[in-house]
Parts: structure tokens; sequence; C-alpha cells
């Protein structure tokens, strides 16, 4: 259970958003919206704990996530606009550092097999500087395949991506879902994910 | 039906964590050796160009040996640490590394330790080298790298919170050496100080001592100051 209460997000001088409450029930799929520049990646960052609400609280089953922070963290999986890839390591080693940092360490064969599946398997031994941005961003949602945190928070997951990972990643969303998960995610472009409860956080109309 | 790479998930605790930070920083300096190696190129030169500049009287070099080292070491440790949070802070795993339950002191520790092995660990084993050019004894060269190994962590914990302050700024870079160079003059004081009595024959025990006092402070110290600043930085 994730509850929003009366949050409020000051950036510079500028107040881009205020009074957000919601409460979401695991399996629910919350797609953030709004105009560039209304704050959808200030609300993720500002849920993940990457910085401070100007007002207002974020309870994780019922916890106060900043006063509980590693017991949030431990629940939380975050995926900016930056992927989070080293250049000098290959994709393997990008995504047993990654998973290994998050308190998820995972064995080399579990690594190769999830960048396998995101299409990558031709690509193990290369350094992530010579892969294309695309290819980048799907070292970095590899992730996705070998979590098990019930939180995800993506922003702009979609971008650099075909339209078949774009389809392989709706379908890990689908299954997160199902297996009780939750996902907020930030996207322009509208892409169907499988999910019971779907609902949207409209950012920039007050 | 979840994914089967799933089964093989082992949940780590903070020593396990640490070791893995520490393992893929010193990775990541392995494919970049070429930085940690200008950094020491940096070092011998600056060390070297002392002795072309003020002539080549054994007394007044052998005066000058334990300053000039120490200077030369502070300037290179200082060149190395714009790559200690800036790297990670442009490609965003600095914001993967702060929402590790690692807790956030341990993170900058880790990320001290790997900058300390790339760079104090060398500056040490090159310091006696480079200060027989100044014709210090015996004496003199092992107070010497002993200074060098006390004093050197001192260097990269103290330049890691000035790093971790100025993350994201433009001219970042110079505002570092701004902010740390003068809290590094203890360090400097001592060390140079402790070759200095060690040629004199005074014993150097108690600027040895004073520096190893000093790295245990900051030991406990910095590591809190780097992640009230790294928050500071990426709000």
């Amino acid at each position: 259970m994730l509850e929003l209460k009366s949050l409020a997000c000051v950036r510079g001088e500028r107040r881009l958003f205020s009074g957000i409450s919601a409460r979401y029930a695991p399996g629910t799929l919350v797609r953030v919206c709004g105009d560039n520049g209304t704050g959808k990646t200030s609300l993720l960052r500002l849920v993940a704990g990457l910085s401070e609400p100007a007002a207002g609280q974020i309870l994780w089953q019922g916890q106060d996530s900043q006063r509980e922070r590693a017991a949030f963290q431990r629940d939380l999986v975050y995926l900016g606009h930056a992927s989070g890839i080293k250049d000098e390591l290959d994709p393997v080693e990008n995504l047993m550092a990654s998973s290994a940092l998050a308190a998820e360490g995972i064995e080399i064969g579990a690594a190769r097999q999830a960048l396998g599946e995101m299409g990558l398997g031709e690509r193990l031994a290369l350094e992530c500087k010579v892969l294309s941005a695309g290819q980048r961003r799907r070292v970095a949602l590899a992730r996705l395949l070998v979590t098990r945190k019930p939180l995800w928070l993506l922003d702009e997951p979609f971008n650099a991506l075909d339209p078949q990972a774009v389809e392989r990643l709706a379908d890990t969303v689908g299954r997160h879902l199902a297996a009780g998960g939750m996902c907020l995610y930030t996207t322009h472009q509208p892409v169907p994910i499988r999910a019971t409860q779907s609902v949207e956080l409209r950012l920039g109309r007050n | 039906m979840r994914e089967p790479a799933q089964a093989d998930v082992v949940l780590a605790g903070d020593g396990t964590l640490f070791l893995g930070l520490l393992r893929r920083d010193l990775l990541l300096v392995y494919r970049r050796r070429a930085d940690a190696v200008t950094v020491l190129v940096f070092f011998s030169i600056v060390v070297s160009l002392f002795p072309l500049g003020v002539g080549a009287d054994p007394n007044l070099l052998r005066l000058l040996g334990g300053g000039v080292v120490w200077v030369a070491a502070l300037l290179a440790s200082l060149l190395s640490l714009n790559r200690l949070f800036a790297a990670d802070h442009a490609d965003g795993t600095l914001e993967q590394i702060l929402l590790s339950p690692l807790p956030l002191p341990l993170t900058a520790l880790a990320k001290v330790t790997a900058h300390w092995i790339a760079t104090g660990i060398p500056l040490t084993l090159m310091a006696p080298v480079l200060g027989m050019q100044f014709g210090l004894d015996g004496d003199g060269l092992l107070v010497l790298s002993a200074g060098v190994l006390l004093g050197t962590p001192v260097l990269s914990l103290v330049g890691a919170v000035g790093a971790a302050l100025t993350l994201g700024l433009r001219g970042g870079n110079l505002l570092v050496a701004l902010l740390i160079l003068p809290l590094n003059i203890p360090v400097l004081i001592l060390g140079a100080g402790a070759v200095d009595a060690a040629q004199s024959g005074l014993g150097a025990g108690a600027h040895l001592s004073l520096l190893g006092a000093l790295l245990v402070g900051t030991l406990v110290g910095a590591p809190f100051a780097v992640a009230a600043a790294l928050r500071i930085s990426l709000d």
C-alpha cells in the first residue's frame, strides 16, 4: 500500500505541485501524466526519496518512508532519465553491479539470461559505451527482470526503445502487477499495459 | 508466473553491499587506468621540476625534499578528486547508489576507499623513490612513506566532502581546490614536518602520531559529512 499525503514540491522559486493525495493498493498501475515541466520526474524522485517534499508525507505499508528509509529502499526500484549504466562495464557487469547495489545480488547466469531476454544476447561482451541509446536502456531495464522488489518507479521507461522492446517491457510490467506489485511510471506515448487497476495521476492543472 | 532468473536472488547485508560497491569502483578504476596513471605521472613531474628549478645544491634540496613531495602529493590527490562522484552523477549511477539500502556514510566510505587504493597507495609507493632525488637519507625516506601512508587517506576523505559539495556545479573542479586545499594544511605541515624532524635527528614520532590521530578523526567524521553533502547536491 502506497499513500501520498498532501505532497508538495518546490523547485527553485516555483511551486510545481501541491496537495497531491492518493492511496494505491498492490497491483495498481499509476501513470503520472502532465505536460512538460509539470513535475512528473520531480514527483517520482520525491516518492523514491531522492529529494525531500516541501510538504506532505509518503507512507509505504503504513510507515513514513523518510523515517523508515532503509526498509523502504529495500522495496523500491527506481529507473530515472539517466539509465545508471557505466560505459566502462559490459552489460553483464552492469546488471550484476546494479543488482548488487540494490541488495539483490545475482549470479552471472541469471544476468546473462535476463539480458538475453531483453534481446542483448549478442552484445554481452561489449563495453556499454559502444551500445546504442536503446540498447543501453535495455541493459537498465533488464533489472526489472531480476528484481523482486514490489514498488517500481519508472521515469519515461519507453524512451529510445523500439516497438518490440516496448511490448516486452509492457509485458514485464503487466506480470509484475499481476503478481501483486505496484508501478508508478511516466510516459508521453500511451502504451497498453495489462493491469487490473489502472489509474492516472494528473499534474499541472491546479 | 515470475521470471526464472529470480530464483538466484539472494538478499545481502551491509558488508556485502560495501564490498560490492568497492569492487565495482576498483573495476572501473582498472578499466580507466589511464586516468590513474595520469595522476602518478603528474606527481612525479611536479616533484622532479623542483631540483631543475632550484639548482643542484644538495643541502638546499635535502631541506626542501619533504615539503615538495608533500605539496605534489596534495595536488595529485586533488587532481583525481573530480572523478570521485562526477562520473556516477552524470550517468545516473549516483541515484542508484543513494537508493541502495547501504547506509549513505558507508557508501561514501566505500567510494573513498576505492579512491585511496587507486591514488593513495601508488603515491605512497612512489614517494620514497621521488624523495631520493632530494638526497633524503634512509630515515627520512621511511618517515616520508609512513607520513604519506597516513596522510593520503585524510586527503581522500576531506576531498570527498569537497567533491560531494560541488557536484553538478559549473567550475566545480576549481571550487573543490579552493574548498579543500586550506583544510589540508594540517596534513601538509605534519607530513613535511615529520621528514624535517627525522632529517635533523629529532625523531618523527610526534608528527606521525598526530597524523594518525588526524586520520582517525576524519575517518569517523568525514563519511557523515559526505553523506549530507550528497543528499544536498542531488536534491
